[in-house]
């Protein structure tokens, strides 16, 4: 394919689209609150998430603290346990993990990262935080509701969750569906200029296989999210039809109560086939900006390349692919046709493919490499060992016959918050060390830093290893209290107790972030504008923090991929994206 | 090879399959932009259009599965969508009404496209306002027809007729359409009114965006009204149809 006559290191070709004209801000409002520039955006995306992810975490507490001390902690009855259990699940998944790796990242990172001015669409991507923030509200809303917010668990399962006896009936179900309706809403807006602005609007030089693998994975989330996200909104508006009109898409002719419900010849198991169609591109959804983030700070912290780029690219578009099609592996316990549960184990365990590719050229690339042991290598490394050790228990749970006794014990949720719990977040602070001097123009403390990723990584395994051991010895999840139960040693006990303290201190521990993350706005040391010699755009702005429209008076031009770490030849060990190629230099 | 065979006549070289696919590879390999002939607009009102087509795909696939799953007689369609006119039962004229109705604003909608295109601008915000006016006689005829059957005792919860499933997708599912339909009147009427006063021209500033508009805002608001015709279409044929 390529040419040999053609020089290598020709400029790029001129610019096909006209310099975007910028929306100024004049006043106050419309530049910190109705803000329309995608960087401030992304900040009230992510204090919004952390926010609503703060009362997650609390909610945690609740439930960690009913299953080591049954019955010890007054307020907590069965009801506020299963509201806390669904809450805690949903605003963790929804709220607050894509909301932030999209609306948070996505938003600060894809224009910067891309050489684009701003999102494409910048009024839409305003409109889409506001609908992301009511819908927040809304799903709050729902405490101060008779009755409290739905206890129906995250998956919302009709018939359950829509009748009485099930916490939150009342008004809590109503206004989660509404809620999640608005959600998908508000992301939809997001989510389009998220993919247009990788599509359509970068900078002269910016070839697809010049991006950095941080917006591929943001990428191919967004484009899941697109297509996931309207199961949920179908199950949501159908759901709440069931719930408020007495339509029965969902619900079985039913007895309740000893009454005869209205409902009659409803579908349960449609209501797990839309719910799981969108739940399951969204644990994907939540962990390809996860891999892309970890490949970037793996690559600038251990000053080398990363190992085999496009087999990366190559591999987030086949995990994007294969996640469409293995919802029904969350339906084993449903019951379904034993060739349809083949099908979804052989796709299941197929993802295991590209993704164990990218674990090893995580690896790879940490091979013989200059690692920097910095704040967020340590949580890029700690991502690796609890994503290989949360996928591996989903090479157990793929397969149908393990699945079944393993669904309903703590095997699972051991699996869930290792994979897509700990590995994200991990990913998150990472991320926010990693950029937080660009988008404060300050460092973050690295003793404080360091003391913060040493007691959250071994806190997470004290907390979610040992559930492993729980689940196999047959403890189920999702119960109030276990009462007397044979099967369960008192051993087990001793152990729930364990997690519970731990799980206490870890969150507690995460003032430390806080504490770090607003001391350094005023006292952190100025960090310049390219703290860590990094190559991707981002960093090479003409202001730290970057100014409105990102790139002064000229837009960059680039000539390489992002990942010009320990060049031979280079006047540094690093070469950024713009540096314009030296004669006869190969453009990689 | 010599210069007399050089031919200097206009030769036209189609392009095969292979350099039609290498000139895809090309343009997703290059700077910039992955779809070289499509604006910002265009590729964004595209990708919101499939992701649209997943929510009406959910929906239709909902209304199928119910309508397996329900253990009693799903109505016959073609008796319950039938008017009495000069005492005979026509099946599913209204439905053909309507369906002539939308189709014609698709061509009504391709036109004001074309002549918003040739800077005609009276032309094209005339024929902007004929599809509005045929997209609101379709909402007005739904209107009727949701009346009709209300009035013959059809609710989302239950029917005279037979499976309650019936009443509860017909409402949702065209009632989704129908708010589909309502929300391109909206856009219609506005983008017209910015057509005849010539805003793209001059540039006048959005009352909400504060940004100029562009003639090609015509064609997108035209996708989305084809979009929104073509899911008739699978409307139809899957719920009056079957």
């Amino acid at each position: 394919m390529t040419d040999a006559s053609v020089p290598q290191n020709v400029a790029p070709p001129p610019a096909e689209v006209e310099d975007v004209e910028l929306y100024h801000a004049h006043s106050w409002i419309t530049k910190y609150v109705f803000c329309q520039d995608a960087k401030v955006i992304a900040i009230q995306y992510a204090g919004t998430a952390i926010t609503v992810g703060i009362l997650a975490l609390v909610l945690s507490w609740v439930i960690r603290l009913q299953l080591a001390f049954p019955g010890a902690i007054p307020f907590i009855d069965a009801q506020v346990y299963y509201q806390s259990v669904t809450m805690h699940g949903m605003i963790m998944v929804v709220y607050m993990l894509t909301a932030i790796f999209l609306g948070g990242f996505g938003n600060y990172l894809i224009p910067l990262m891309v050489g684009a001015r701003d999102m494409v669409f910048p009024y839409v991507n305003m409109l889409s935080y506001w609908v992301y923030l009511i819908a927040t509200l809304v799903l709050v809303a729902s405490y101060f509701f008779p009755g409290g917010p739905t206890g129906a668990g995250w998956t919302l399962y009709p018939p359950q969750s829509i009748l009485t006896g099930t916490p939150g009936h009342e008004w809590g179900i109503i206004l989660m569906l509404a809620s999640l309706i608005l959600f998908i809403i508000g992301f939809t807006m997001g989510g389009l200029n998220y993919v247009v602005t990788v599509l359509q609007a970068r900078t002269r030089g910016m070839t697809l296989m010049r991006m950095p693998l941080t917006v591929w994975g943001i990428f191919a989330a967004a484009v899941m999210a697109l297509l996931a996200f309207p199961g949920l909104f179908v199950a949501c508006v159908m759901l709440l039809l069931d719930r408020t009109l007495g339509t029965s898409f969902f619900v079985p002719s039913i007895v309740e109560l000893g009454e005869h419900k209205e409902y009659v010849g409803g579908s349960p198991i449609l209501f797990q086939h839309l719910f799981w169609f969108f739940g399951h591109p969204e644990v994907y959804i939540v962990a390809l900006p996860a891999f892309g983030i970890v490949s970037d700070l793996i690559s600038v912290h251990a000053r080398k390349n990363i190992f085999g780029y496009r087999m990366m690219v190559w591999a987030i578009i086949a995990i994007g692919v294969l996640s469409m099609v293995v919802w029904g592996h969350h339906m084993y316990v449903s019951g379904m046709d034993p060739w349809f549960g083949f099908f979804f184990a052989v796709t299941t365990l197929a993802i295991a493919v590209p993704t164990a590719l990218k674990v090893y050229n995580w690896v790879l690339t940490l091979w013989h490499a200059d690692i920097h042991f910095t704040t967020p290598m340590l949580f890029a490394l700690g991502f690796l060992v609890t994503f290989v050790n949360g996928g591996i228990t989903g090479l157990y749970l793929g397969n149908v016959i393990v699945d079944v006794p393993l669904s309903a014990t703590l095997f699972v949720v051991a699996h869930f918050h290792m994979v897509m719990g700990i590995a994200p977040v991990l990913v998150i602070f990472g991320a926010i060390y990693h950029w937080y001097p660009k988008i404060t123009g300050r460092m973050m403390d690295e003793r404080l830093g360091k003391i913060h990723f040493w007691i959250t990584f071994l806190g997470a395994y004290a907390i979610f290893f040992p559930m492993h051991y729980l689940g196999v010895l047959g403890m189920p999840r999702r119960f109030y209290e276990m009462g007397e139960t044979a099967f369960v040693p008192a051993s087990a006990t001793t152990l729930n107790i364990f997690i519970t303290i731990t799980a206490l201190a870890v969150g507690f521990a995460q003032s430390i972030f806080f504490y770090n993350l607003f001391k350094s706005l005023k006292y952190g040391a100025p960090a310049g504008g390219n703290p860590w010699r990094a190559a991707s755009l981002e960093w090479q702005t003409p202001e730290t923090p970057p100014g409105h429209g990102n790139w002064g008076k000229q837009l960059p031009v680039v000539y390489r991929w992002p990942y010009g770490y320990s060049v031979p030849g280079a006047p540094e060990d690093y070469l950024p994206q713009n540096a314009p190629p030296v004669r006869g230099e190969r453009s990689p | 090879m010599t210069a007399e065979h050089v031919s200097t006549e206009h030769v036209t070289i189609e392009p095969t399959l292979r350099s039609r696919a290498l000139g895809v590879v090309a343009d997703w390999s290059s700077d910039q932009r992955s779809f070289k002939s499509a604006s910002w607009g265009k590729a964004m009102m595209w990708i919101f259009l499939v992701s649209d087509t997943f929510v009406f795909s959910c929906f239709l696939i909902s209304y199928m599965t119910v309508r397996m799953s329900t253990t009693v007689e799903w109505p016959h369609p073609s008796e319950i969508f039938a008017l009495d006119i000069g005492g005979k039962k026509i099946p599913l004229i209204l439905i053909a009404i309507m369906t002539f109705d939308l189709i014609t604003s698709s061509g009504t909608m391709a036109m004001a496209v074309n002549f918003a295109y040739a800077r005609q601008r009276k032309k094209a915000a005339i024929l902007m306002l004929v599809t509005a006016f045929f997209g609101a006689a379709f909402v007005g005829m739904q209107a009727f027809e949701w009346s009709k059957l209300i009035h013959e005792g059809v609710r989302p919860w239950g029917n005279p007729f037979g499976a309650a499933q019936f009443g509860s997708s017909f409402f949702m599912i065209t009632g989704f359409h129908g708010f589909h339909v309502s929300v391109g009147v909206i856009f219609l009427l506005l983008i017209a009114r910015a057509v005849w006063r010539g805003d793209y021209d001059v540039g006048r500033r959005g009352f909400f965006t504060s940004r100029k508009g562009r003639y090609e805002i015509v064609e997108i608001m035209g996708l989305y009204w084809h979009f929104v015709d073509l899911v008739w279409v699978f409307i139809f044929a899957f719920f009056y149809l079957w």
